[in-house]
């Protein structure tokens, strides 16, 4: 039902974890639902996305699409990462089964929700 | 090593098995229907496979239909029942906890105007109270249909009581044995049970293959039609070897049923007792000492059902989450979630289903896994406490 890519992705998940003091949190899903996915971000002075890690509540295919995604923005600018879309995850992971397709959705909403925390702390700052 | 504990979803069909089928393909094959020698000896097949499967469960061979397996079954008696108690009324009493092929069988009929539904309320247990039958119980009720044991949880029904209940009142009962038969006694008359749905790939018979008691003085009308096949009551050419197959499995399952309720027992005692003691924040779904011998059914807090699938899978570990059907779908399990589950720890659930050819060196093997796996992916999740 996956493909290899979405197992490697499942098997060995790149960036798991969390980073302390993290430029930007993002949560999306909920657990009634039976996903929620946490992207936490390290960002320095010119916006670039130094370290990502990701925590996530799902199946097979939610762990995937964050572990690819966290792989897609990292090194990346913000506005880079802004413009990930789930078809460049789902497209990245070689596919996914119909039903999945939300798992990608997630992931894009996550990498979002945790810039958009980033933009908002950094301009409280300002 | 290569581990299968998802017996509840089908089982190895077992050598003996097998062997008594081959005939049935090679040498027996004529229609039972036609009118030579190998008609002749397709049915004495029939004949006999039909004797064997109604001694099981006290039963009289013409109360034995065969059919395409347990959900045809289960539509058949659903629907017949109700076609033929139209004057009577259109009252039909299930519950929450039912297997798909009756419950959306009996919501479909609701749809259809055929029926009114009451679908009764489980307790933590999963179990239906004969009580909750009897009150529910009107003058123009016409069926009531409740599993024998459930395909997820294990739970065994109080099939007897329910039976009663529904004999004083004149009301058919049905009742969805397809978990239950060959694994636990059934006794059709002592239970009072008027219909019941049995499929042989449950306890080591062939897939698409099953059979509906139908209790003597009860007409139902007939779900397929066409030939006068099984009196009427099923057209189609019997599947001969397939029932062959089923009636040399359940006479092999009902001769073993004790000694394999001890040894099935024990190792799955075992793998109870090795998860509890070893994975913390888990709860057991399902009646703790009435339930099926084979089954173990956990909740796993903090992660989801379908990665600890992929994982023990990685493994060489089948399981299932809630029922298979369950896990390919996005919906928590209804039978879980009826039994008072929060979404969330619904999700976690965990299925484990053994078999007469389970090894205690494959429960080691699980128990020495499963607590990783389930450190590993809890270690991913952000509902795990980290303090823990």
């Amino acid at each position: 039902m996956y493909t290899e890519k979405v197992m490697d992705h499942f098997k060995n998940p790149r960036n798991v974890g969390e980073i302390e003091s993290a430029s930007g949190v993002g949560t999306v899903g909920n657990a009634k639902c039976g996903d929620i996915m946490q992207i936490f971000l390290d960002i320095d002075e010119n916006e670039i996305i130094r370290d990502v890690k990701f925590k996530t509540f799902g199946c097979g295919a939610a762990v995937a699409t964050s572990s690819m995604a966290t792989e897609m923005i990292k090194g990346k600018s913000v506005d880079e990462a802004l413009k990930i879309t789930n078809a460049a995850v789902v497209e990245a992971l070689e596919g996914l089964p119909p039903a999945k397709i939300h798992c990608s959705v997630l992931a894009e909403e996550a990498v979002k929700a945790a810039i958009e925390d980033y933009m908002k702390k950094r301009d409280e700052a300002k | 090593m290569k581990v299968y504990l998802d017996n509840a979803a089908t089982t190895m069909v077992r050598k003996e098995v097998v062997d008594a089928m081959i005939p049935a393909f090679t040498t027996y094959y004529g229609n039972p229907s036609s009118l030579h020698e190998f008609a002749r000896e397709a049915e004495q097949l029939l004949d006999s496979a039909r004797k064997d499967v109604a001694a099981v469960i006290n039963a009289k061979p013409d109360e034995i239909v065969f059919t395409g397996g347990g959900s045809e079954s289960d539509n058949m008696a659903l629907r017949g029942a109700v076609a033929a108690n139209k004057k009577k009324g259109k009252h039909v009493i299930t519950s929450a906890v039912e297997h798909h092929a009756v419950l959306y069988t009996l919501q479909a009929m609701e749809r259809e105007g055929l029926i009114d539904l009451t679908i009764l309320p489980v307790d933590e247990y999963a179990v239906v109270s004969a009580e909750s039958v009897a009150n529910a119980l009107r003058d123009d009720t016409v069926l009531v249909s409740i599993m024998f044991a459930n395909n997820e949880v294990g739970t065994i029904n109080p099939i007897a009581e329910i039976g009663k209940v529904c004999r004083d009142k004149s009301v058919l009962f049905h009742t969805d044995a397809v978990q239950a038969t060959g694994h636990v006694p059934i006794d059709v008359v002592e239970m009072n049970i008027d219909l019941m749905a049995i499929s042989a790939h449950k306890f080591h018979g062939p897939k698409g293959v099953g059979a509906l008691y139908i209790r003597k003085g009860v007409r139902i009308p007939s779900l397929i039609i066409g030939g006068g096949q099984e009196k009427k009551r099923r057209a189609g050419t019997e599947n001969v070897p397939g029932i062959v197959g089923l009636a040399t499995a359940l006479k092999l399952a009902n001769e073993h049923m004790t000694e394999n309720a001890v040894k099935v027992g024990a190792l799955r005692d075992k793998l109870l007792k090795g998860i509890a003691d070893t994975i913390p924040d888990v709860k057991l779904n399902g009646h703790p000492t009435n339930r099926l011998p084979n089954n173990v059914n956990y909740s796993i807090r903090y992660i989801e059902g379908e990665s600890i699938l992929l994982m023990l899978d990685i493994n060489g570990i089948a399981a299932s989450s809630g029922s298979a059907c369950t896990s390919g779908s996005l919906d928590p399990s209804h039978v879980l979630l009826a039994m008072g589950l929060p979404h969330e720890i619904a999700h976690g659930s965990l299925r484990l289903t053994l078999s007469e050819f389970t090894t205690e060196e494959e429960i080691d093997y699980v128990l020495d896994l499963l607590p990783q796996i389930i450190q590993r992916l809890r270690d991913m999740s952000p509902l795990y406490p980290k303090q823990k």
